[in-house]
């Protein structure tokens, strides 16, 4: 295939993932429509199911309301819905990497698909939903399918609308192997923490929702694990993230930035909030060691890592735009 | 918690005002500073001092910085002359150097010593120390399981002992119970992450005071010595010696750059490499090295990169009298990505003025009545010099230093201009090999061809890989403080009550950092201690 035909290849693999992951998402919605016509014990050992493994505390004695051949029936169709929504998600991935890996060989010479902003989202999409998958089985994470789809779906949009860019060769300033190393790395570690800041956002909803009282036997958020569960999940995956990140943030691009730039540390704007979110990311690691701080103000800590990642990553090429050395991103 | 005797708060408000509170004594100077001690070393002092270096490196990508762009700061300070003042006072051009960034990190680096020191000396000890003794009631521990076997106390026992430390527990035996514990490496980590820290400061403090930084434009076919004055800016360090530069010098040979031609990306530049040939020092023999973005020169002392490049066209100004006044290449330089290059051509020794060209040099001319001139291609196909000539006084004489970049107006004047609607003043339009005589027989320009320039960076930064040291240290040190649990478990046995020759196993076991599955784990070890067959493989169950 000539390189147009790879980009023209990458482009509909992307849309047609970008549909499955629509499907995927109604899939799940469906699911969690049909659990609140469960009663809630019926449903909660789908979550609980999640509460022991994650957990690890004391066995919650196994709920074992009375249940009508109705309810039985109606617990069958949510566990289809929610295959069916998992297999979707599985399938979309396996388009979205189709997708990426053609954008590579879309540009003579061939290279990692990861040159610009659309590309470098198109990865990090694909890392979150990696990383969910990924995690699923050994930490029962399908109830945060619907939220993890809704959220590819709307990032893969936005990346599609706004980001986009024609795929093509690299300027020389990326013409080096820690492109590979640097904004892998990047891109796992966000990965990592977008699927972790998902489980605070729900955790902090959650125990809002016990704290007041005001959680609903039938709602969705009753069928999540415990909030200490949410919140570990959560933990482990900051935890399992931010090593990398520093290795992205603070080892390989130093070392590439003294390659291409002359000198390792710049406070170019992007360094300066890659660095931001290093240390606010580390506060929070901090805080949730802290007495007093763990559980609300440590997620809080988290959260404001997350956006500020966010921020690094689109709000620098937007409005630093050529101020930043790291604008040939955009 | 305070005892207070029963009945004296309400008896007290009831009959008579309660006494004023009183003050508390005066603390000594040295409590206080212990008092204040022990406030910064505390983690939630460490936690505000990490959200204030968080919010105090956000100035510095907001404001444009002297150390790293002395241009855009000049430019930012004409364009808000009420805020400058305000700024520059506040240190916001130099932020990170500034004294309040500096206090911010200084007070969260004591604050670590403070922290880790003492935890040292605790970590020193546990080292040392045997895992501590049971519980009485190990039933009240987190996890913990109560099983009988068939064998005697001390077959269990000895099992016990062999399956912990098969799972790298710490063992220790003390008549009918077992102790163990394992994860030492988890504060190891933790150590050895902060005091990481510490060393990437070192290394980073090293490069910011002895080293330093210098940009230098050299023309292809050019060379360069590494003395402070071929430098058009150097950036030193606090403690740099200028006599530590590193005796290097080089020529630029060639140049190469190829533009894409077609695509979407046309213009972007596809390569760009310089050839050069250079002398560690002056006894050294000649090297070549082919010089490219992430493909710097390191010699002893100093490394150089390409950073940019740019046209320099090459003229001939000859004055009113006929002479040759200036010969030579000049450097414009490039504003955008398709290289429209702007610069100046100053004529000091013209006569009987002097005389200034300002203006454009388009690699690939292209004209529209809505633009003007531009470029149409960064690649020098078509080139074109389109310049505004002056005649006067170039304010050269009076001694105060001008850019090279830039003409001093204020004792020029324009030529009039052929064509009102191209503007008041004339302007020239040269192709290489033309030449243009300007009005009132005031001299000529001869466009004689197109020189290139690479933009260099010289630069030594020591410490560097003291800093990188440092960095995967704190890394190694964090993984282990994220991912090594410290565990503790205990083995119990006692005969069993009914006077039978059975054994009562107690086992519980208690996580020190959260976040692990314990009950695995102590599943695990009942499993093992009851089957007496550790050699099977041990399997996580799910």
């Amino acid at each position: 295939m000539s390189t147009a035909q790879f980009a023209a290849f990458s482009d509909n693999a992307v849309m047609f993932a970008s549909m499955v992951y629509i499907l995927a998402f109604l899939a799940h919605l469906t699911e969690w429509v049909l659990l609140r016509s469960l009663p809630a014990a019926a449903s909660r050992r789908v979550a609980e199911r999640e509460t022991v493994a994650v957990g690890g505390g004391p066995v919650p004695a196994t709920v074992d309301a009375p249940l009508d051949s109705g309810d039985d029936d109606r617990e069958l169709r949510v566990e289809k819905w929610g295959r069916i929504g998992v297999a979707l998600t599985v399938v979309a991935v396996v388009l979205h990497l189709a997708g990426l890996v053609a954008r590579g060989l879309a540009s003579d010479p061939v290279r990692v698909p990861w040159g610009n902003m659309y590309e470098f989202t198109l990865a990090g999409t694909l890392g979150v939903s990696v990383m969910y998958l990924s995690l699923m089985r050994r930490h029962h994470l399908r109830w945060m399918g619907i939220l993890v789809t809704g959220f590819l779906v709307v990032v893969l949009m936005l990346d599609v609308l706004v980001l986009y860019q024609d795929a093509g060769p690299l300027v020389p300033a990326l013409h080096s192997y820690w492109l590979a190393i640097h904004v892998l790395a990047a891109v796992v570690a966000s990965g990592a923490f977008a699927v972790g800041a998902l489980a605070l956002v729900l955790f902090l909803v959650k125990d809002r929702a016990v704290r007041r009282g005001t959680l609903r036997p039938r709602g969705y958020l009753s069928r999540l694990p415990e909030s200490a569960a949410l919140e570990r999940v959560a933990y482990r995956l900051h935890a399992f993230g931010f090593p990398i990140w520093t290795f992205a943030a603070l080892v390989a691009g130093p070392i590439w930035a003294e390659y291409a730039w002359g000198s390792y540390w710049n406070w170019d704007p992007k360094e300066v909030w890659a660095f931001i979110t290093w240390v606010i990311y580390a506060a929070y690691l901090h805080a949730r060691a802290t007495a007093g701080w763990k559980g609300k103000a440590a997620s809080v800590i988290a959260l404001v890592g997350f956006a500020s990642l966010l921020f690094n990553f689109v709000g620098i090429n937007y409005f630093f735009g050529a101020g930043s050395m790291h604008s040939y991103a955009g | 918690m305070t005892l207070t005797p029963p009945g004296t708060e309400a008896g007290g408000s009831a009959s008579q005002p309660p006494p004023p509170p009183s003050a508390p004594p005066a603390l000594s100077p040295v409590e206080l500073s212990r008092w204040a001690w022990r406030q910064l070393t505390s983690k939630r002092t460490a936690l505000v001092l990490l959200f204030l270096l968080a919010l105090a490196a956000v100035p510095g990508s907001v404001v444009p910085q002297q150390n790293i762009d002395a241009v855009k700061v000049a430019n930012w300070q004409e364009a808000h002359p009420t805020l400058t003042p305000v700024y520059e006072a506040l240190g916001l051009f130099t932020v990170y150097g500034s004294v309040w960034f500096s206090a911010i990190y200084i007070l969260l680096m004591v604050s670590l010593v403070g922290c880790v020191v003492p935890r040292l000396r605790i970590y020193w000890r546990a080292l040392r120390a045997r895992p501590p003794r049971a519980p009485r009631r190990l039933g009240r521990l987190p996890e913990s399981r109560t099983f009988e076997v068939e064998e005697d106390r001390e077959e269990v026992l000895e099992r016990a002992v062999a399956v912990l430390r098969r799972r790298r527990y710490r063992v220790d035996r003390d008549g009918g119970e077992v102790s163990a514990e394992k994860g030492y490496l988890r504060e190891a980590g933790n150590l050895l992450f902060h005091l990481s820290v510490l060393v990437v400061l070192v290394g980073f403090a090293a490069g910011q005071l002895f080293g330093y930084k210098g940009g230098v434009i050299t023309i292809v076919g050019q060379g360069f010595s590494n003395t402070l004055s071929q430098y058009d800016d150097f950036a030193p360090g606090k403690l740099f010696d200028p006599t530590d530069l590193s005796p290097l010098s080089f020529s630029v040979d060639d140049f190469h750059v190829k533009f894409l031609t077609s695509g979407p990306q046309m213009g972007q530049p596809e390569s760009f490499d310089a050839d050069l040939t250079y002398r560690s020092s002056p006894e050294a023999a000649p090297q070549r090295h082919d010089l490219a973005v992430n493909h710097p020169l390191d010699v002893e002392g100093a490394s150089v990169f390409l950073v940019g490049h740019g046209y320099a066209p090459v003229v001939t100004v000859r004055d009113g009298e006929g002479q040759v006044a200036y010969r030579g290449p000049a450097v414009f330089l490039p504003q955008d990505s398709s290289f429209a290059s702007f610069g100046v051509i100053k004529v000091p020794d013209a006569a009987p003025d002097q005389l200034g060209f300002e203006g454009l040099f388009l690699p690939t001319y292209g004209f529209t009545m809505e633009r003007g001139p531009y470029s149409q291609f960064p690649d020098a196909l078509d080139p074109v010099l389109s310049l505004v000539p002056y005649h006067g006084d170039l304010g050269l004489d009076d001694g105060s230093p001008q850019s090279v970049y830039s003409l001093d107006k204020s004792g020029l004047k324009t030529f009039d201009s052929t064509d009102e609607a191209l503007g008041a003043a004339r302007r020239i339009k040269l192709s290489p090999g033309q030449t243009v005589r300007l009005p009132e027989g005031r001299g000529s320009i001869r466009f004689d061809g197109v020189d290139r320039f690479v933009k260099l960076q010289v630069s030594h930064s020591p410490g560097k890989g003291i800093a990188l040291a440092g960095v995967l240290l704190g890394i190694l040190g964090l993984m282990g403080s994220l991912f090594i649990r410290p565990r503790r478990a205990w083995v119990r046995v006692t005969r069993s009550a009914d006077g039978s020759r059975r054994t009562v196993v107690e086992l519980a076991g208690l996580d020190r950092s959260s976040g692990g599955d314990l009950a695995a784990e102590i599943d695990e070890l009942e499993r093992l201690v009851r089957n007496g067959r550790p050699d099977r493989p041990v399997k996580e169950p799910e």
